[in-house]
């Protein structure tokens, strides 16, 4: 299932393919279903019980990407990126070019032909073009027009033992979950949100949030792993192979905790591997999903990702799997956080 | 001014508000109507009345530091909750909510005048090994900065006074005011310290009318400092200002007359950082008439922060002047 959504296309912004892809799969598991007019993804699903508090699952569906901005004479692209994206780790992609997905690479100049000081310099995006093997803009224009999104090419790989190598693992792999978990019953009520255009400042949530108005909400992400060469142990982030991560506090949001506490004691209890985020940098969903609709209860809970927002994005597989057991574990016990919190209010 | 003392003491990271709205609650529970807590741990207070909806805020929340790794020596390694400035917070003690201290110390490497960073920073909290670190403090504690409480003079000095002095003044607000015509809700907000998240959460909820914050505003009037047209001792200041926000001018010009007529000295405030709860009220939901009240203090977000005791009465005298208004500006 990673393999097939990771290798979908949907450059935020753009996330049809994927949302019908989802919709194929998991509609039969839902009790009610929105797409509304971004594009996001909603699915009820009734729980055994009544429960006063609603409950809601966050993953965005978009990925980071380029969008054409321009042709030039020659017949070469000029992009934009989609969401932020490195210039270092654009040069010599492969790329696919619009709905028809033609096949694309972002060019530089030869490394004979550069100058000695070219060659220590980064260069800009502004300054990279995408061939897809005309020579005309004419040419060009036929199969090729201003505003189509190009996505990056790179299928799943797997690597040594657990680990893969895809793009898009952000977030995919929060979609990949949310799908699988969609079709067991839980005791309440959840929503399961798939969002759009999350990598352009978590737009698609913030109406999810307003026509939900959720009291508890799970994020489902991909999150930085720095733990490689060259870098202090505490600033590691996260770390490949000791389990999802749960959120602390980032850029854009401070995660509630008691739920934080709730998660961990879940883990604890049932021997989940767990860690937290050494640093704070980043932000997602949560940040406009506690605030949006009124306020709401919010932790994230995280795949760690190295290289994540690049083409080569690499992840453990044994991370994905107690990911997948530490969130079926939250939505099979939330009810008694949420008696607790009632209680005590 | 006992009472102020006490909140500024009381521990309230962004995010970890629970024993301060506790306090709160304790203080105001016989004044009022009702009062709730929401999923975000706002406490809201509402005292009835036939009139508009208007919504006051003060944010209860302080800066702060997170513990996010504690190595294998027993130095912890932090994050800072809110803005807090690196030299500020340099050999400064801290306290974890638990009790635990600790002092703000850097890698005695790092090159102070360029390259003093969080990052190369930890707190020392007198634990020889990583096992010792733990017994006492968890990942994702928190820990404010000491700063008793002191009264110089005609002055009060101490941490948290942003923006324990704007919850002093709603306080002794709700308790002051007996019967009122306007519909009055008393937002004790959480998290403003980390994006003004408590108010746009419960603005957006409550859906007032008219809102008003009331927090702490910086000064013009220390040696060297930036100019800026604000005093301390020289009364309430009416924001025009900030970064957040631009305010609604009848209300600016309603709370002028207010002043004027009930003879509060005042001042006006134009600051060129910074932002409060008033952003967010203003443009949340369908949005609403926003205005603020500053008291000035001088050396914001730094353990001795300084205020003047005739700016808080008067930041009082003049809510509570607006409060009783059975009309809100023409």
């Amino acid at each position: 299932m990673l393999k097939i959504l990771t290798e979908l296309n949907a450059v935020a912004g753009n996330e049809e393919k994927i949302a019908d892809f989802i919709l194929s799969q998991v509609s039969g598991y839902a009790d009610d279903i929105i797409r509304d007019s971004m594009g996001n993804l909603i699915f009820l699903k009734k729980g055994k019980k009544q429960t006063s508090k609603k409950i809601a699952l966050f993953a965005h569906m978009d990925e980071v990407g380029l969008i054409c901005t321009d042709i030039t004479d020659d017949g070469y692209i000029k992009f934009d990126c989609v969401g932020h994206i490195d210039d270092r780790v654009l040069l010599t992609q492969k790329v696919l070019v619009g709905d028809d997905e033609l096949p694309g690479v972002i060019g530089i100049k030869a490394v004979h032909l550069q100058e000695k000081e070219e060659r220590k310099k980064v260069i800009k995006k502004e300054d990279m073009y995408i061939d897809i093997g005309f020579s005309t803009k004419e040419e060009a224009q036929k199969h090729v027009s201003k505003g189509d999104y190009i996505a990056l090419d790179s299928p799943y790989v797997r690597l040594n033992g657990r680990r893969f190598k895809a793009k898009a693992i952000d977030d995919r792999v929060g979609c990949a979950i949310m799908m699988e978990l969609m079709h067991d019953k839980y005791d309440c009520d959840v929503y399961f949100c798939f969002s759009v255009q999350e990598e352009m400042g978590m737009r698609g949530s913030s109406v999810l949030t307003r026509r939900i108005k959720p009291d508890v909400a799970l994020v489902l992400e991909a999150t930085t792993a720095s733990d490689t060469a060259f870098v202090p142990e505490h600033l590691y982030a996260t770390r490949l192979g000791e389990g999802p991560v749960i959120s602390l506090m980032d850029k854009g949001s401070y995660s509630d905790i008691a739920l934080r506490k709730f998660i961990v004691g879940l883990a604890q209890k049932r021997n989940i591997k767990y860690q937290f985020k050494l640093t704070s940098n980043g932000a997602n969903d949560s940040r406009v999903i506690q605030t949006a609709g009124g306020g709401c209860v919010v932790n994230a809970i995280s795949l760690p990702c190295r290289y994540i927002h690049s083409a080569v994005s690499v992840a453990d597989g044994g991370d994905y799997d107690e990911m997948k057991r530490l969130v079926r574990a939250v939505l099979n016990d939330i009810g008694s956080f949420i008696e607790k919190g009632s209680e005590e209010a | 001014m006992q009472l102020l003392e006490k909140l500024t003491q009381i521990s309230g990271v962004s995010a970890n508000e629970n024993e301060i709205s506790e306090y709160i609650i304790n203080e105001i529970k016989n004044h009022c109507d009702e009062y709730w807590k929401d999923n975000l741990g706002n406490l809201i207070v509402h005292k009835k009345g036939d009139g508009k909806k208007i919504l006051i805020s003060a944010h209860m929340d302080e800066i702060g530091l997170m513990a996010n790794y504690i190595d294998d020596k027993g130095f912890v390694r932090f994050a800072s909750v809110g803005g807090v400035d690196v030299y500020t917070a340099l050999y400064q003690r801290v306290v974890f909510s638990n009790g635990v201290e600790g002092c703000v110390c850097h890698e005695s490497k790092t090159d102070l005048k360029k390259d003093l960073k969080f990052t190369n920073m930890y707190i020392d909290i007198g634990a020889s090994s990583k096992s010792e670190a733990e017994a006492k403090i968890l990942m994702g504690d928190v820990a404010v900065f000491k700063g008793d409480f002191s009264v110089i003079g005609s002055k009060v000095v101490s941490k948290a006074l942003d923006n324990r002095l704007g919850v002093y003044a709603l306080i002794e607000t709700i308790k002051k005011i007996s019967s009122n015509t306007l519909d009055l809700y008393f937002l004790f907000s959480v998290q403003e310290e980390i994006g003004l998240k408590g108010a746009m959460a419960s603005s957006y909820s409550i859906k007032p009318d008219i809102a008003i914050s009331v927090d702490v505003t910086d000064t013009g009037d220390t040696p060297g400092c930036e100019t800026m047209d604000i005093k301390l001792g020289d009364g309430v200041a009416i924001k025009i200002m900030d970064k957040s926000v631009i305010t609604h001018k009848g209300l600016r010009d309603f709370l002028t007359r207010t002043a004027k007529d009930n003879s509060i000295a005042h001042q006006f405030e134009i600051l060129s950082f910074g932002g409060t709860d008033a952003g967010a009220m203003q443009t949340t939901g369908s949005g609403a008439v926003t205005g603020a009240l500053s008291i000035p203090v001088r050396y914001i977000h730094t353990p001795c922060e300084t205020a003047s005791v005739s700016d808080i009465e008067a930041c009082i005298k003049l809510l509570c002047e607006f409060c009783k208004k059975d009309f809100i500006f023409a």
